[in-house]
């Protein structure tokens, strides 16, 4: 079976929380991978989980984004592997360049740690689990997780349907009361171009156990076990 | 493989030993008795110290003594009262004298549980002064060898209205959220409490839990003699010079300009060192592991040294400097954070820094366990300092006379029978659910990452107490932290056995069996014997309350001197001896929350003993008097309730359970149908009190409410009927109203929508902490 990486920073601290999601919960190989390594092996398919990589010292995500690993990580997105950045991992994938946009400080100026709605906008290889604009309940952790992009940017994230998960009520309705941190047309999630990087503000690691209060985000996971899979 | 003689120390590359003849006296500027009061010791001491010497000290060694004898680090005030405590239990694995105590879970797992204050440095900076305490704390755990995986705060402010109250709860809930979601331990749960005596002494005490498998439980301990001390993390600056005796002192107008006396975090690098630890430790590569806390690396060492009977010598010159012109009484007094000391053997020394500077940490031998009793310090082949280590570890205790103030027990007394009865109980309960001490603190527990870990199975303001599973294994571990302050003022000792069974209750009301207690006494200056007093009396109620409840003490903290001085005179904080409590869950499936969960369910209230007025949130609040006897405590009674709701709900009779605490019965009826969002309809015979009031705000020591389906009430009964407890049907569960109806009540009782209900509740602290 072929293997899931899941990147190690200096301060990565959803890095065990997804390796146990996806290996221990989900049944897949899943491996840690230090920065400094420069090879991701038998990888099909990267995910890059939540934390403070490098102390979130600069910006978050800014320095990570420039570690050895990440050289490794960019190859294997340009060639069309499934790449998924939660959280902290969203942050280093806009800061690599591998996705569009970047996120800010949340428009409440404080952490915020609770459940949320996302619809699922387009369907992708991330979301064929999921109906056509299902409403997911998911947590979110994090202060900087306001999504910005100029309006060009979120123009076309918008007309070639790569806004994958928006933040809406419990019955899928737009509402800004439901939007946890001002992001820009409530964006939660954004795929690449190719549909095969996607990064995300909210947490599906820790969505996956009934005991632990919610299983929406396995849909999330098992697709990615799934395409890592077909590989 | 090194000799003594050849023995390499600081980064490896130079062959430097430490000197075989030594000199008889350090090189140094010698301290004179008239400077005593400059090391934060009295003329006593500093001639106690003299003795243990047989000579005048030089100045380092002068402020190691002061700092180990402060009454943070020596405990001179509270040892003689602490050896009262129960410390034993078949379930305590390690009790109090480590970083931290540990308490079996069954299944080969263990806790490290512990509770520490940061109360002074939080008073004069909030963000820095909370987050290093979370940092603290985080360290004792990880140096038992126990992943930390829970943090819970106890925190006091003043008035809720002012604007240093708001200041200072924002700076600390900030504090507490930028160390602990960023180093990744979640933040569970906690309490905070709001009342004027704390308005310039804030009390800011912090739990943290960590799961070990048995046979990874550490010591702080040099072990055998050539054994090295590896020092490892942050660099040693100026910052927290002293902050031992900042500690040990009152606060006054002046202390600002103490500001420098407290640290700065650095969660990032101590992610590292957790890591690099945990990792060193399943190597098998350290013999003791210590954390570098209040007074440094002074204290940090000698605990190790005494600890194994040994003593060391300690190469000052070679610890890491983050700025020149260091002195080594700078150096051994620092308290700059995120800093470790591992001992390692010699033939392993060499891999256990490998391990360490892989995680990009600094790492480097500083010192030799020696076959000699002294903690001798070098700069190169200088001996600087030369001081007997047991001494330095034993610090002169006091025991003091007690005296009750006649004030105290003059309101503790007051007759409250001719008390006005409210004409409104409906508008009572609002004003309750909206009081700071009980509303709702969603808008602080949102600032924290509590789900991090994927542990956490009952979340913060769900329930009495936090419950996280152990994965691979069915087991669960809940803990609370509990202590009513204005019960412990006007009674100490009964006042702080509540403490300790309230937070019994808040583990059996989710179903968890107690296991162990840490404490946190925060106290005010000793040396006033109305407040030494309120220490000698707490601690014998911890003690009662301890034993009836089979939950020794395995570690804990105290914090005194937690008063202000003014040109008006003394003001001293509400005796607070903050209660710290883990329980298991033998089966993390079974377990209880507070709200209700079905319509239809039976609302039943278990226990013993009427409700009363006396030294209530009711009375405070709602008639302004801090007056009357706390609720009585029958320990007897207390631990059958304990073990009846928590045979309940791992019986699987219940899953659905609240204490009734703070507020009384209509308080704890309401929060349950906020949490549940669904309304009840409850009838409170009129036979529960002799006031009305009582009977629906007044509060007791030994009741708890639960709600369960009609064919399971049977089971509930007979299971308390078997504790010799009474069970009380008190009304159902539904609709979209919570009516509390009472004979005695203007207009019958009280009548309100879910929704006037959760403004009340949901919007003081929100408000608070509104920019």
């Amino acid at each position: 079976m072929p293997s899931i990486a899941v990147l190690r920073f200096p301060g990565s601290n959803c890095d065990d929380d997804t390796r146990h999601a996806l290996d221990e919960v989900l049944g897949a190989d899943a491996r840690l991978v230090w920065h400094t390594e420069r090879d991701l092996g038998d990888a099909a398919a990267v995910v890059v989980p939540g934390g403070f990589s490098y102390g979130d010292y600069l910006r978050s995500g800014a320095l990570a984004a420039h570690s050895p690993v990440m050289e490794a990580v960019r190859a294997f997105a340009r060639r069309g592997g499934p790449v998924l950045g939660i959280c902290n991992g969203f942050q280093i994938l806009t800061e690599a360049g591998l996705l569009p946009g970047a996120l800010a400080q949340n428009d409440g100026l404080r952490f915020e740690c609770r459940d949320v709605f996302v619809r699922v906008e387009h369907s992708s290889a991330y979301t064929r689990g999921y109906r056509a604009h299902a409403v997911l309940r998911l947590p979110i952790a994090h202060h900087e997780g306001r999504y910005v992009a100029d309006e060009a940017t979120l123009e076309r994230l918008e007309g070639e349907g790569r806004v994958a998960l928006r933040y809406v009520r419990h019955d899928g309705a737009v509402d800004p009361a439901a939007n946890p941190n001002g992001s820009l047309h409530a964006i939660a999630g954004i795929v690449d171009e190719r549909g095969t990087v996607l990064g995300m503000m909210p947490h599906p690691e820790r969505a996956v156990e009934p005991l632990l209060g919610g299983i929406d985000g396995r849909g999330l996971l098992e697709a990615l076990i799934d395409t890592a899979v077909r590989a | 493989m090194s000799t003594p003689e050849t023995l390499r120390l600081g980064h490896g590359h130079a062959a430097v030993a430490i000197p075989e003849r030594v000199p008889t006296t350090p090189d140094g500027v010698v301290a004179h008795a008239d400077h005593a009061a400059t090391f934060g010791l009295s003329a006593d001491e500093f001639a106690l110290m003299l003795t243990h010497l047989g000579r005048d000290p030089v100045a380092v060694e002068a402020a190691m003594f002061g700092a180990l004898w402060s009454e943070h680090c020596g405990y001179k005030n509270s040892r003689p009262l602490l050896r009262r405590l129960p410390t034993e239990g078949p379930q305590v694995l390690q009790g109090p004298g480590e970083n931290a105590g540990v308490v079996d879970l069954g299944d080969g797992w263990g806790v490290a549980f512990k509770m520490e204050s940061h109360n002074h440095p939080s008073a004069v900076e909030p963000f820095q002064g909370a987050a290093t305490g979370v940092g603290g704390i985080l360290r004792d755990i990880f140096a038992m060898g126990a992943r930390p995986f829970a943090v819970l705060d106890a925190l006091r402010f003043g008035d809720v209205t002012t604007a240093r109250t708001r200041y200072l709860l924002d700076g600390v809930v900030r504090g507490i959220a930028g160390y602990g979601n960023a180093i990744g331990v979640p933040t569970v749960g906690g309490e905070i409490g709001f009342h004027p005596c704390f308005e310039q002494n804030p009390l800011v005490n912090v739990m943290a839990l960590g799961l070990l498998r048995h046979e990874q439980l550490q010591s702080g301990t040099v072990g055998e003699a050539g054994n090295l001390l590896v020092y490892v993390g942050s660099r040693t600056g100026r910052d927290g010079l002293g902050g031992a005796v900042f500690a040990s002192a009152d606060l006054t107008d002046a202390s600002d300009a103490d500001r420098p006396a407290v640290q700065v975090g650095d969660p990032f690098l101590e992610k590292l060192l957790l890591e690099a630890c945990l990792e060193a430790i399943d190597a098998d590569l350290v013999v003791g592991v210590q954390d570098m806390g209040a007074a440094g690396l002074t204290s940090s060492v000698a605990e190790m040294a005494h600890r194994a009977g040994r003593g060391v010598d300690l190469r000052v010159d070679l610890v890491p400097r983050r700025e020149i012109g260091m002195s080594a009484l700078e150096v051994m007094l620092s308290e700059s954070q995120e800093r470790m000391v591992l001992t390692a053997r010699p033939d392993q020394v060499e891999a256990l820094l490998t391990l360490l500077r892989r995680w990009e940490l600094e790492a480097l031998v500083v010192g030799r366990v020696a076959a000699h009793d002294r903690f001798r310090l070098w700069e190169g082949d200088r001996l600087v300092g030369d001081m007997p280590v047991a001494p330095l570890n034993e610090a002169p205790t006091y025991v003091r006379e007690g005296r009750e103030a006649a004030t105290v027990r003059a309101a503790r007394e007051r007759d409250l029978t001719g008390l006005a009865l409210p004409d409104d109980a409906g508008a009572v309960l609002l004003e309750l659910l909206a009081d700071p001490n009980v509303a709702s603190k969603q808008a602080v527990y949102r600032q924290y990452d509590h789900q991090v870990m994927t542990n956490g199975v009952v979340l913060p303001g769900a329930a009495d107490a936090a419950v996280m599973r152990i994965k691979g294994s069915r087991r669960g571990v809940a803990a609370t932290v509990d202590c009513n302050h204005r019960y412990v003022y006007l009674a100490p000792r009964r006042g702080a056995a509540l403490a300790v069974v309230e937070a019994a209750r808040n583990l059996a009301a989710v179903g968890a069996t107690p296991l162990g207690v840490t404490d946190n006494l925060n106290f005010g200056n000793p040396t006033v014997a109305e407040t030494y007093y309120q220490l000698q009396e707490a601690v014998e109620g911890l003690r009662e309350a301890c034993l009836a409840l089979s939950t020794p003490v395995t570690g804990g903290n105290v914090s005194l001197y937690n008063q202000y001085r003014t040109e008006a005179g003394q003001l001293a904080i509400h005796p607070t001896p903050t209660v710290g409590m883990v329980g298991v869950l033998p089966d993390v499936e079974r377990r209880a929350v507070a709200g209700f969960r079905r319509d239809g369910d039976v609302v039943v209230l278990i226990g013993a003993g009427a409700p009363s007025i006396g030294a209530s949130t009711y009375l405070w609040c709602v008639h302004g008097i801090e007056a009357g006897a706390p609720p009585e405590l029958d320990l007897a009674a207390a631990d059958r309730l304990v073990r009846c709701l928590a045979g309940m709900v791992q019986d699987g009779h219940v899953d659905t359970a609240h204490d009734v605490g703070d507020g009384g019965l209509a308080v704890a009826v309401a929060e349950m149908a906020l949490l549940g969002d669904r309304g009840a309809r409850i009838d409170v015979p009129a036979a529960f009190a002799p006031r009305w009031d009582a009977a629906l705000f007044g509060e007791a020591a030994t009741l708890a409410l639960v709600a369960l389906p009609e064919h399971r009430v049977g089971d509930v009964t007979a299971a308390a009927a078997a504790m010799d407890l009474a069970a009380h049907r008190l009304g159902v569960v539904g609709g979209g109203r919570l009516s509390i109806r009472h004979d005695g009540a203007p207009g019958g009782g009280l009548d309100l929508d879910l929704e006037a209900l959760r403004s009340a509740f949901e919007g003081t602290i929100a408000e608070a902490l509104a920019v």
